[in-house]
Formats: structure tokens, C-alpha cells, sequence
């Protein structure tokens, strides 16, 4: 059998595969028409200003591949940000790793609380979601009072999107170490293939003595403190904090799971997906000014190349599918 | 059992955080709330309300507070209203209270220019004065307009600072919000007029942008813009976020470009000086504390007679000195509060812990 993969079996027989063809072809494309597209500057700019779409991207693998949905990322990061934001203004923290961990931590309890109400309340993931969209995103408004948090009030905070550790940039560098730490944990932990069995077939993993509500509340809470570590990241990133930060941005995250093939009914997805999922929504994000495409019809042009990317997905999927089932009748 | 205990008492727990949740999301408007019902029994005073565009902006903060001072000074109630989202739907529903409320008066910063016709005339049939400031409506659903500066002094002022920053010669680009925002296109027609000037020949407007006001599109907008041109001089973005964002990209680049606009001092205060450090030498806004206050006057003006919203009429506001109605561009009629204000490293300082 495996004599006989080809290059084409290879390309057909991986989502991946084929995601990082349409990834060449863009970057080919549009380097071809703005040369300074693959400089390592205008990389390092593009990851730095997509970095905290990208690792929210992540924590929605989770809950997509457990076949849930949150749409509330966008409204955690806004209150951890604004969080952060304020205890700058009014200068009650001022150490960068401490405002950190308070964001982390608030993350954590936001979806924490997402996590009970719909692991233990047995309430629909979208329903929940909706509700503490709108909560999380009062509560932004709230800490904010009608104040913004400004580039003045940031002090030494707003340095650490600017430095960098070993020549990659700081906000860049902890998008690697949040994919790198996913990685290992999806592909070779028992957590991360619990993750999978309850997605795939959820009495299945119960059967065979998952605790399914357990797992469902961990992905909640990873989810939740992933937007809460984006809020502080975004507050550095754009020195600004304001209480409708990112508004709308949770559908760019589910976005780059869907492009990056992760399925919307749970337990098919994967790590390198998603990585190639939001690069390609970055790609797109940065190229659409850069080519000249008027700006009314960059909205359009950004659509139809995410409804071409998942229709080329859905096509290679089922050729996996009908290959699988060709080994069968074997 | 047990799971049916539980999950009974998350749902309770979950609607007691809702109700919270609204309950505080209420709080910035429960004030003016229990202002307002004093007022239905005290029936002497006149009622004076503002809808602002959206709760938690410190700018519309500004204006409210701006008008609700000089409506107290002036011995009316005053009634300030803040949507809690920046939208026509969420400001119509904020209408149809105060009309039940039999307000006197209604000042608004219309978040669509056509969407609030029904319920502002509405109100205007039921015999409420209604004004914009900030702004404006179309013309059948507003007697008049406070407008913070007028379209051409905007298009001046911001034409006159490219000039003078590129030093009279150059490259240069706008960095606007969304395609759609009227005052955005408005503004930036006004400097394409003033462009015709032979004093301006030698500039070249290479493109308009579009952020769409959000952080994270007008940061890739200007990065593509410094890399597209490499010889831009200057980024000239009238809208406070566009501005902020630009001038993070800039300054952190520590690029040659510079930087003009429309901003908010407090936001900006980080990025205006003469030196090279910094992206932003100078920028333009208006006071919207003065803003509110002139729309207060004017509120208190149209209730009692003194203007009815035409052409020509005049009135006195306060220490603010004399203004008069003038014809606007779009047929109806508006109130100019002045000109844009600068702000530059010689005022900064004083103007960002205002707003």
C-alpha cells in the first residue's frame, strides 16, 4: 500500500495538503503583484497584528472539535483588555507580568463560567455563548465607565508588543509557543484524543468511561483564558484599550477554523488546520490593500476567496472519503 | 438526580448574572431615569434631552456633559440619553421613551442619517423641538443642525497642514474610516475641492484608504500604504481611530512619514511633538464639551421661540456670544460652532486629561 502514494495521493489525502497549495498560490500571486509582500518585515508585521485572531483560533479548534461553538471570545477579550487597560490608567498595576496573569485569569473564570453553565446546564453552546457575548461585553463597558485607556496611560505595558527575543517579535513569539504547546497537546496527550473521542461520538466516549462533561468544561475554560491572554496582547499591540474592542472579530476566528478545515459538527480538525486556516485569513487581511483591489470590493474579494478555499476542503475531504472506502472493499 | 439539581441551579445562577448584567448596563442611564420622573411632577420646568451616539466614548461623554451644564445653569431638567449600542435601531427605541415622556426638547447625534425619519418626526408631530449636533439627520426629520466645524473650514485646515507639513511638495494619502461615513466622504471632498488651488498643485493624493475604525484594519491599511509608496510624505486620517492606529504604525517604525488628522487629544497625546520621536506634529478637533453646550442653547432657544430652525435666525448662547442659522449643503439649515481646534506639543499637555 504504501508503496503506491504518489504525490497526488499525498496532496488528495491531507486537508493540510492542499490548504498549504492554496497558501503557496496566494503568497505567489500576490507577491507577484506587490514584491514587497514576502519581505520578513511585512511577515513580521502581518503575524504581529493577526496574532490575537490566531490564537483565539486555536482555542475554537477545541470547541469546534467537541462540537461546540463559542461566539462570546471576542466580548472576554474585550472585558480582560479593558481590565488591564484600566489598572493602567489609574496606575493600580503597573508590572507587566502581573497584568498578564490578571488577564489570563480573567480569561480563565470567563469561560470557566461558559464551561458550567454549558457542561452542567446542559444549555446549547450558541444560546450560552450569545448570552455572555452580550454579558462579557456590558462588563467591558462597565470597568471602562465610558474611559478609554490610551497609548499615554500605557506606560512600559504597551514596550512588550515592541521587543523582541531572539530577532521575532514578543506578541509573535508567544502565538509560536501557544501553537507549538497545542501541537504536542492534541496530537500526543490523552487529553487532546479525549478531545477528539468526545467529538467524534460523544456516547461512544462516554461508553467507554470518558467524563464528557469534564472535557467539555476544560475546552471551555482553555478558550476562555486563550481571549483573555489575547485581550492583554491586543491593549499592547494597539496601545489603545476600548471597551468595543475586536467587535465582531469571533466570527473571523471561527472563520479560520472552518478554512482550516475543522468541522462544524465536531471531531474532525486539527492543529496545523487551524494554523494554516488564519495564516491564510491573515494573508488575506494584509494582501487586499497591498494589491490594489478598491477598497468597496475588498469586503467581496475576502468572502469569495474564503467560500473557494472550504469548497476546494469539502472537495478533498470527500476524495479522502471515497479513497478510505475504497481501501475497505479491498 | 443530582445532575438535575445542579443544572437547575446553574440556570437559576446564570439568569440572576443576566439579570446583573442588564441591570448594570442600565446604570450609566438610571440617573438621568429618576431625573426624568421628578420632572413629570414638577411641571414648571422644561425638559431638555440628549441622545448621544453610544454609551462608554468618552467624547460623547463630553458632549453630554457640555450640554447638561448648561441646561442646569440655565434652570431646565436635562435628560441625557446614551444607546447602548452606536446604532439607529438602538437610538429609535431611545426616542420613543423620551416622547412618552413628553420631553421638551430632543438633541441627537444621528447614528444614520435616514433610519430615524419616522421617529423624529414623530416626536416633532407631538410637538418636540428636535435638533442634531455632532451628526445630522436628513432634513425632514431635524429642525436644525449644530455642526462642530463646517465642511469646508474642515477641508481647509486639514489641506492647509498637509501643505505645510510636506513642505509644499509631496506624496500624500487619507486614511478614512468605512466608504459609507458621511462626514468622512464629506470632509474629504471638501479637500479635494481645496486642492484646485494652485497653491496646492504640487501635492499629489496617491490614494484613500479605508480602516473601516477598527485598529486592526487601519494598522494593515497604513502598513500597505508606507510600503506601497515609498516616497509618502504625509498620512492625513480624519477619524480618531484611523489616527490612533496610523500613528502607533509610524511611530513605531519610526518612519519618515508624518502624520495629520482629526484626533482625540487624550488618545493622542503619546504621538504629537515637533521631533522625530514623534509621528504626529499637529491635529484638529473640536471641543465637544462646547459642542453639547452650544446644542444646549440651542435646544433652550428653539422651546422657547426665540429660533424656529430657519435661515437667518439668530439667538444668543450664552458666554458663548452670538450665533446665527445658516443654510447648510443639504438643503436644511445649521448652526457652525467654529473653527477645528489645533493641537499641537504647546497645548497637549493641558487638553488630553479633558478628553
Amino acid at each position: 500500500m504504501k508503496e503506491k502514494k504518489s504525490i497526488w495521493k499525498t496532496i488528495t489525502g491531507s486537508r493540510e495538503a492542499s490548504l498549504l497549495i492554496v497558501l503557496i498560490i496566494l503568497c505567489v500571486v500576490i507577491s507577484f503583484r506587490s514584491p514587497s509582500f514576502l519581505t520578513l518585515k511585512s511577515i513580521s508585521d502581518m503575524l504581529k497584528n493577526n496574532a490575537v485572531i490566531m490564537i483565539m483560533t486555536l482555542g475554537m479548534l477545541g470547541v469546534l472539535l467537541i462540537g461546540g461553538i463559542d461566539i462570546s471570545v471576542a466580548s472576554t477579550l474585550a472585558f480582560s483588555g479593558m481590565t488591564v487597560g484600566m489598572l493602567l490608567k489609574y496606575q493600580k498595576v503597573e508590572n507587566t507580568f502581573l497584568l498578564f496573569l490578571i488577564a489570563i485569569g480573567i480569561g480563565a473564570a470567563c469561560g470557566l463560567i461558559i464551561g458550567l453553565v454549558i457542561a452542567k446546564g446542559k444549555v446549547l453552546p450558541i444560546i450560552a455563548t450569545m448570552g455572555f457575548m452580550y454579558i462579557y461585553r456590558g462588563m467591558a463597558y462597565m470597568i471602562g465607565n465610558s474611559q478609554w485607556a490610551s497609548a499615554e496611560n500605557l506606560g512600559n505595558f504597551k514596550n512588550f508588543a515592541l521587543g523582541k527575543v531572539l530577532g521575532i517579535n514578543n506578541v509573535v513569539l508567544i502565538m509560536i509557543i501557544c501553537y507549538i504547546i497545542f501541537f504536542v497537546v492534541m496530537k500526543w496527550t490523552k487529553t487532546g484524543r479525549k478531545i477528539y473521542a468526545v467529538g467524534s461520538n460523544r456516547e461512544a466516549a462516554s461508553i467507554s468511561g470518558i467524563n464528557t462533561s469534564n472535557v467539555e468544561l476544560m475546552v471551555y475554560t482553555v478558550m476562555g483564558t486563550l481571549a483573555g491572554l489575547c485581550g492583554a496582547l491586543a491593549v499592547a499591540v494597539y496601545s489603545s484599550a476600548q471597551p468595543n474592542m475586536l467587535y465582531g472579530k469571533e466570527m473571523d476566528v471561527i472563520a479560520a477554523c472552518v478554512i482550516g478545515g475543522v468541522s462544524m459538527t465536531g471531531g474532525r480538525g486539527s492543529v496545523v488546520g487551524a494554523f494554516l486556516g488564519s495564516l491564510i485569513l491573515a494573508i488575506i487581511a494584509k494582501a487586499l490593500p497591498l494589491v490594489g483591489i478598491d477598497a468597496i470590493a475588498q469586503n467581496t474579494v475576502k468572502g469569495v476567496i474564503i467560500l473557494v478555499v472550504v469548497i476546494l476542503n469539502v472537495i478533498t475531504q470527500r476524495v479522502m472519503d471515497k479513497n478510505n472506502l475504497k481501501g475497505r472493499e479491498m | 438526580m443530582k445532575k438535575k439539581v445542579l443544572s437547575v441551579l446553574l440556570c437559576v445562577a446564570m439568569a440572576a448574572t443576566l439579570a446583573v448584567g442588564c441591570g448594570g448596563k442600565d446604570s450609566g442611564s438610571s440617573d438621568s431615569d429618576s431625573k426624568s420622573s421628578d420632572t413629570s411632577k414638577d411641571s414648571g420646568k422644561k425638559t431638555y434631552a440628549i441622545v448621544t451616539k453610544s454609551a462608554g466614548n468618552p467624547f460623547n461623554e463630553k458632549e453630554a456633559e457640555g450640554f447638561q451644564k448648561v441646561i442646569e445653569a440655565e434652570g431646565g431638567e436635562c435628560i441625557v440619553k446614551h444607546p447602548e449600542a452606536a446604532t439607529a435601531d438602538a437610538q429609535v427605541s431611545v426616542i420613543q421613551s423620551l416622547i412618552s415622556q413628553g420631553v421638551d426638547s430632543i438633541a441627537i447625534a444621528a447614528n444614520d442619517e435616514n433610519a430615524l425619519q419616522a421617529s423624529l418626526e414623530e416626536a416633532m408631530d407631538a410637538g418636540i423641538k428636535v435638533s442634531c449636533l455632532d451628526s445630522k439627520t436628513n432634513t425632514d426629520s431635524r429642525q436644525t443642525f449644530v455642526n462642530q466645524a463646517g465642511t469646508k473650514e474642515i477641508g481647509q485646515v486639514l489641506m492647509d497642514a498637509v501643505l505645510d507639513i510636506t513642505g509644499g511638495e509631496g506624496q500624500w494619502a487619507i486614511l478614512s474610516a468605512t466608504s459609507q461615513a458621511t462626514n468622512q466622504n464629506a470632509w474629504i471632498d471638501a479637500m479635494k475641492e481645496v486642492m484646485k488651488d494652485d497653491k496646492y498643485s504640487k501635492l499629489e493624493l496617491v490614494e484613500v484608504a479605508y480602516g473601516d475604525d477598527e485598529p486592526q484594519k487601519s494598522t494593515d491599511q497604513t502598513q500597505a500604504l508606507l510600503s506601497k509608496y515609498p516616497d509618502l510624505k504625509v498620512i492625513c486620517a480624519p477619524t480618531t481611530v484611523g489616527i490612533n492606529a496610523a500613528a502607533k504604525v509610524l511611530q513605531d517604525e519610526k518612519s519618515s512619514v508624518k502624520l495629520t488628522g482629526l484626533g482625540l487629544p487624550s488618545e493622542m497625546a503619546e504621538y504629537i511633538g515637533d521631533d522625530d520621536a514623534h509621528s504626529c506634529p499637529y491635529m484638529f478637533l473640536w471641543n465637544p464639551s462646547d459642542l453639547g453646550s452650544l446644542s444646549a442653547y440651542t435646544s433652550i432657544a428653539l422651546v422657547d421661540g426665540t429660533i424656529t430652525g430657519k435661515a437667518g435666525d439668530k439667538f444668543t448662547a450664552g458666554d458663548m456670544g452670538d450665533y446665527e442659522i445658516v443654510d447648510a449643503d443639504d438643503g436644511g439649515t445649521e448652526i457652525i460652532l467654529g473653527d477645528p481646534f489645533k493641537f499641537d506639543p504647546s497645548n497637549i499637555d493641558e487638553w488630553k486629561d479633558v478628553y
